[in-house]
């Protein structure tokens, strides 16, 4: 088998071999070799298909920037990580991974015909065909494009990995541990700062490991890296984080890290974390993220073989691999031509160097003399031929008008330059403002938002001498001058699409490669009218595949500013954002994902639940118990039997989840007088009201009973999910418009268990255990609430009802909700208690017409609407929210109003949320004049009933209205929400 | 995440221990009866949308439950100093010697 290792060359390291598959077939790499440099070292360049047209791509680049060779990696089941650039991937034993975007196989791919075709796939394609009828989307449009684009198949398992996090801090995080990264980190860890200091890669260097020639003070520059690097690990205050991503840059110097921590083995142990997120907060960032070379755009740019120069250097100097035996060079840079020297000096032969610039350092027409490279000036590549790997191109020379007859030239790989474009993409998220470098064709940092500072080629500042320099001086350094050698001359020139002979109609030249945007596609945006960068970039996807254009947003810049004949800086540039390459949701998610993904509230009386088999359903971040199914129960017969055990005997129901704040203080009846609609002045110590509570803007916003234990002690109740909401508005309120009352807000939700009682024999089950509280009908009426013992425990005794019967909410103190809970079920039994959920709760106070907030109501409907303009004290001067219920269009006609709705079939249990029409047979689309709120299958009563809001609903009291469903429209009756003992009677059972 | 400084406690803490409260120095109407609709809806929904520095509303939710306020500069996203509730509102110049 062919190798196209070069001994000698590459990074000293021990020759270890190790295995690993690609798309079936066994291979072999060294230890420290990307999955990229090994498959180049067997002879491998074709390694995928483009995402839309299919084409054959192989390798372009050395470094996470790279847009072709994406495969899918596969560590196992549930581990296969789709879109991981070949690049990044560092070899070990057994590694395997495939290439995407085929079928059937790589090199036979039936899709490869959207390449013929694909006039029918312009830019703009997507926004121009599938666009009619909207239902398509679901079963023809979205199925086809996705099969066709092959994203790749997601893993269906859940991820068996697990992920950690860490909150960092540092005097000084330095991104990108390249010459100017590590120059920053030693300057900066001279004192005792704390430094840390990440890369992206598995080795620290970044463009010195593509650099063996290279001196500083006259030592080889990696004795330099090799000691600078020994330093730093010995220093106490330094971090060192390699195979770590810098992929967000967030206020106030918050970056986000995400630390690759086993991928790279070949036996990991499962015990270890996949991957950690450092959340690092420094006090200065230095930004030495280096910079990443453009390619050049012309016909079939894309054929593998192709790749970008000083990535064929870098496969070379630093993993010891020839890219290929006889490669010409495509550039309008002279950092090109160094590449060339290098692969020239390790015997690949050098076609010849082709240069779209008119003058040339004649240093460099020097150098390639004297390996015996032709240069051609002034020239440019207009084509490249070939099946799966370039074989020839075609060159043209440039002329005053146009180009030259094409001459053919054989090679096996082209490498090609067309400048360097500054790596801002942190300082754009930092938001950190950009300035157009003409001589360099590239945006540089300008005014930065945060203690940060750009070092070396991100900051436009090339070479090595720059970097060591500029790295230094960020980290506090001495300006110490060193003198350095390096080969590289640091001049180029910027062409967008450049000159041909050929019809551009009939050609590829790739902006993008990964979205497989064309030349051709920008121009046709720009033709269609397109003029901000940002309109062109969504309409033509440039740029938004998942290396966000980083080989390809400046060339389609360049190319969108030529066809609008405006400069670049006018064009714009469109916005970096994190991640700066793709992080998994593991990292992010961290150790939040399964049972810890949130956060799970449970009542003290939930471990009774659990045994009794409850059947749960989270309401805000509770959990709690929705029905109590028996053996063979589905839930509409298990809430069936709740309901008729509560309404017959006694049933029993967890409460603790209702929001409670204690208002206490001189001024606390004052304070609920502003907060509630309702009149607390004359509300009497012992006594209990419902509570409406209202936004500034008429709304209903919550409601709860409130008792009032003494002259200036109320406990007031909210709905579960609206507890911290109502705290805070209270909060808010007695803080800011009226400092002067004296009250005092504490949330007691968690201090108190609370245990409802429902039913006929409430009072007869409680009796026994209370003591201090005359529980009589005379002394203890419907909505009083009184202090006292229950089983010797202190109790908060409330009779109130959700339900219509006779009804007790037993506060006890937390830690004693169990255990009264099970003293009084166990007692129960002689009644037949019956424990319920909040399914047979919601059916209860429907059949009694109690609303639900955030049910029954939605954030726009007043009092009124809600037929509950009781509860408002007319006599207050004034109450949160009142002024807005004189708003006009509040007290307009034509509102939805609460009502209640009685189905012509009284078996048919309307949908909730389901829309209604006031009359059946419209043409669609309908007009709609309300939907369903609530809506159940009473037992108590035989039939279904339900709860709508509907406009101008009360007024519409013994008419039809009709809820058209799949299949059927539904007749329903108006009329009165309240169902079930109008009267009130079942409350005072003696 | 940015970093708030609660006037109260009197400590620099990341955003997640705070809740945004909307625009400040908005007092409500001693009497709202009085007011026209208008007035109403300007005290109810009109609000500055400021481009640049924005005086605003923060509570230190998880930490002392204050409420405060802030200028930030709505371009920049950086809170530029915090108050205490009921102090006067200030200058821009006053704002920027506090930014510094
Ligand atoms: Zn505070």
């Amino acid at each position: 088998m062919t190798t196209f290792r070069r001994q000698g060359r590459g990074r000293p390291r021990q020759e270890k071999t190790v295995r690993f598959s690609f798309d079936g077939k066994e291979y072999a790499g060294v230890e420290g070799d990307t999955l990229a440099s090994a498959l180049l070292a067997n002879g491998v360049h074709l390694v995928g298909r483009s995402f839309k047209y299919h084409r054959p791509r192989g390798i372009l680049s050395a470094g996470s920037e790279e847009a072709n060779a994406l495969v899918a990696f596969d560590r196992g089941p549930g581990r296969v990580t789709l879109n991981v650039r070949a690049t990044t991937l560092d070899l070990y034993e057994g590694l395997t991974a495939r290439s995407q975007n085929y079928w059937p196989s790589l090199k036979f791919d039936i899709t490869e015909i959207n390449d013929k075709f694909s006039a029918l796939f312009p830019a703009g394609f997507y926004n121009k065909t599938f666009m009619w009828p909207k239902s398509f989307w679901d079963w023809v449009y979205e199925p086809f494009i996705r099969r066709a684009a092959g994203l790749g198949p997601a893993p269906s398992e859940p991820d068996p990995d697990h992920y950690t996090s860490a909150y960092d801090h540092c005097e000084v995080l330095i991104v990108g541990a390249g010459p100017a990264g590590i120059a920053a980190a030693l300057a900066a860890s001279e004192s005792s700062a704390r430094v840390i200091i990440a890369d992206e890669q598995a080795e620290f260097g970044g463009s010195l490991l593509s650099m063996p020639e290279a001196a500083i003070d006259g030592a080889p520059a990696w004795q330099w890296l090799e000691s600078g690097l020994e330093t730093l690990r010995s220093r106490d205050n330094v971090t060192l984080l390699p195979r770590t991503t810098v992929f967000g840059y967030y206020h106030d110097n918050f970056l986000g890290l995400a630390q690759s921590l086993t991928d790279h083995m070949s036996e990991p142990d499962p015990k270890e974390p996949r991957e950690c997120l450092h959340k690092v907060r420094a006090a200065k960032v230095i930004l030495a993220t280096g910079a990443i070379e453009r390619p050049l755009v012309f016909a079939d740019n894309d054929l593998p073989g192709i790749m970008l120069a000083s990535s064929a250097q870098t496969y070379l100097n630093r993993y010891g691999v020839a890219v290929g035996d006889n490669a010409a060079i495509f550039t309008t840079h002279d950092s090109a031509y160094i590449a060339a020297f290098d692969l020239s000096d390790a015997n690949i032969r050098i076609a010849a160097i082709i240069d779209a610039r008119a003058t040339v350092d004649t240093r460099l027409i020097e150098e390639a003399k004297k390996r015996g490279i032709e240069v051609r000036a002034e020239s440019v590549v207009t084509g490249a031929v070939g099946r799966f790997r370039v074989k020839r191109i075609r060159v043209n020379r440039v002329l005053a008008s146009g180009v030259s007859a094409p001459e053919m030239i054989d090679c096996d790989t082209l490498l090609v330059c067309g400048g360097w474009t500054p790596s801002v993409h942190l300082w754009s998220h930092s938001k950190g403002t950009l300035k157009w470098k003409s001589e360099l064709g590239a945006y540089v940092p300008d005014r930065p938002n945060e203690n940060v500072i750009c070092v070396g080629a991100c900051n436009g500042e090339f070479g090595l001498k720059r970097a060591l320099e500029t790295g230094a001086s960020a980290g506090g350094g001495a300006a110490r001058l060193l003198e350095v050698k390096e080969d590289c001359g640091w001049s180029g020139e910027v062409f967008g699409a450049l000159p041909t002979d050929r019809n551009e109609t009939r050609i590829k030249a790739f902006v993008d490669f990964q979205n497989d945007v064309t030349a051709k596609d920008i121009k046709l945006a720009v033709r269609e009218g397109f003029k901000s960068i940002e309109h062109v970039k969504r309409y033509t996807t440039a740029g938004m595949a998942t290396d966000q254009g980083k080989t390809s947003n400046l060339n389609g810049l360049q190319i969108a500013s030529n066809a609008l004949a405006r400069p670049v800086e006018q064009v714009g540039l469109t916005t970096f954002r994190p991640p700066y390459t793709p992080t998994t949701f593991g990292v992010l998610a961290g150790a939040q994902s399964g049972d810890t993904f949130d956060v799970t509230r449970k009542t003290p009386i939930d471990p009774w639940a659990v045994s009794a088999g409850a059947v749960f359903e989270p309401v805000s971040l509770w959990r709690r118990a929705r029905y109590f199914p028996q053996t063979g129960e589905d839930m509409y017969a298990a809430v069936a039997r709740e309901c008729k055990a509560t309404r017959e005997s006694l049933g029993i129901f967890d409460a603790t989840t209702l929001g409670k704040v204690e208002v206490v203080g001189p001024d606390a009846s004052e304070f609920m007088n502003r907060m509630y609609t309702n009149p607390w002045a004359k509300l009497g110590v012992g006594r209990c009201r419902y509570g409406l509570m209202l936004r500034e803007d008429g709304y209903i916003m919550d409601d709860g009973v409130v008792g009032r234990l003494a002259n200036d002690r109320f406990h007031v109740t909210t709905t579960t999910g609206g507890a911290p909401r109502v705290l805070s508005m209270m909060e808010d309120y007695l803080q800011t418009e009226w400092p002067d009352l004296d009250v005092w807000l504490t949330s007691i939700t968690e201090q108190w268990a609370v245990i409802a009682l429902n039913g006929p024999n409430a009072r007869k089950l409680i009796e026994p255990f209370v003591d201090g509280i005359d529980l009589s009908q005379e002394a203890f009426p419907h909505m009083a609430a009184r202090e006292g013992r229950i089983c010797g425990i202190e109790t908060r005794l409330f009779r109130v009802s959700f339900s219509g019967e006779l009804g007790f909410e037993i506060n006890v103190p937390a830690h004693y909700g169990l255990t009264i809970w099970r003293k009084l079920y166990e007692a129960g039994r002689e009644f037949n208690i019956t424990p319920y959920g909040t399914e047979t709760m919601h059916v209860l106070r429907a059949e009694k017409g109690f609303i639900i907030v955030g049910q029954d109501t939605d954030g726009t409907v007043t009092p009124d609407d809600a037929g509950m303009s009781w509860a408002i004290g007319n006599k207050k001067l004034d109450f949160v929210g009142k002024r807005s219920l004189e708003r006009p269009d509040i007290v307009a006609n034509g509102r939805k109003q609460l009502v209640g709705l009685l189905t012509a079939d009284p078996n048919f249990v309307l949908e909730e949320g389901a829309q209604i029409v006031a009359s059946p047979g419209q043409a669609i689309p309908m007009k709609m004049v309300g939907h369903v709120t609530s809506s159940y299958w009473s037992e108590t009563l035989g039939r279904s009933i339900a709860m709508a809001l509907v406009k101008d609903g009360r007024s519409l009291e013994g008419e039809s209205i009709y809820v058209p469903m799949p299949g059927a429209t539904i007749e329903a009756k108006v009329g009165s929400t309240v169902f079930y003992d109008p009267e009130g009677e079942r409350l005072n059972v003696i | 995440m940015i970093l708030i400084r609660c006037p109260y406690c009197d400590e620099q803490r990341p955003e997640v221990e705070f809740v945004y409260a909307g625009e400040a120095h908005i007092s409500r109407p001693q009497n709202p009866n009085l007011l026209s609709d208008d007035e109403w809806a300007e005290y109810l929904f009109i609000r500055k949308n400021a481009r640049g520095v924005h005086y605003e509303r923060w509570v230190h939710a998880h930490g002392c439950a204050r409420y405060f306020n802030a200028a930030r500069n709505t371009v920049t996203d950086k809170i530029l100093m915090t108050y205490k509730t009921g102090e006067p509102k200030p200058s821009v110049e006053e704002i920027a010697e506090a930014a510094k």
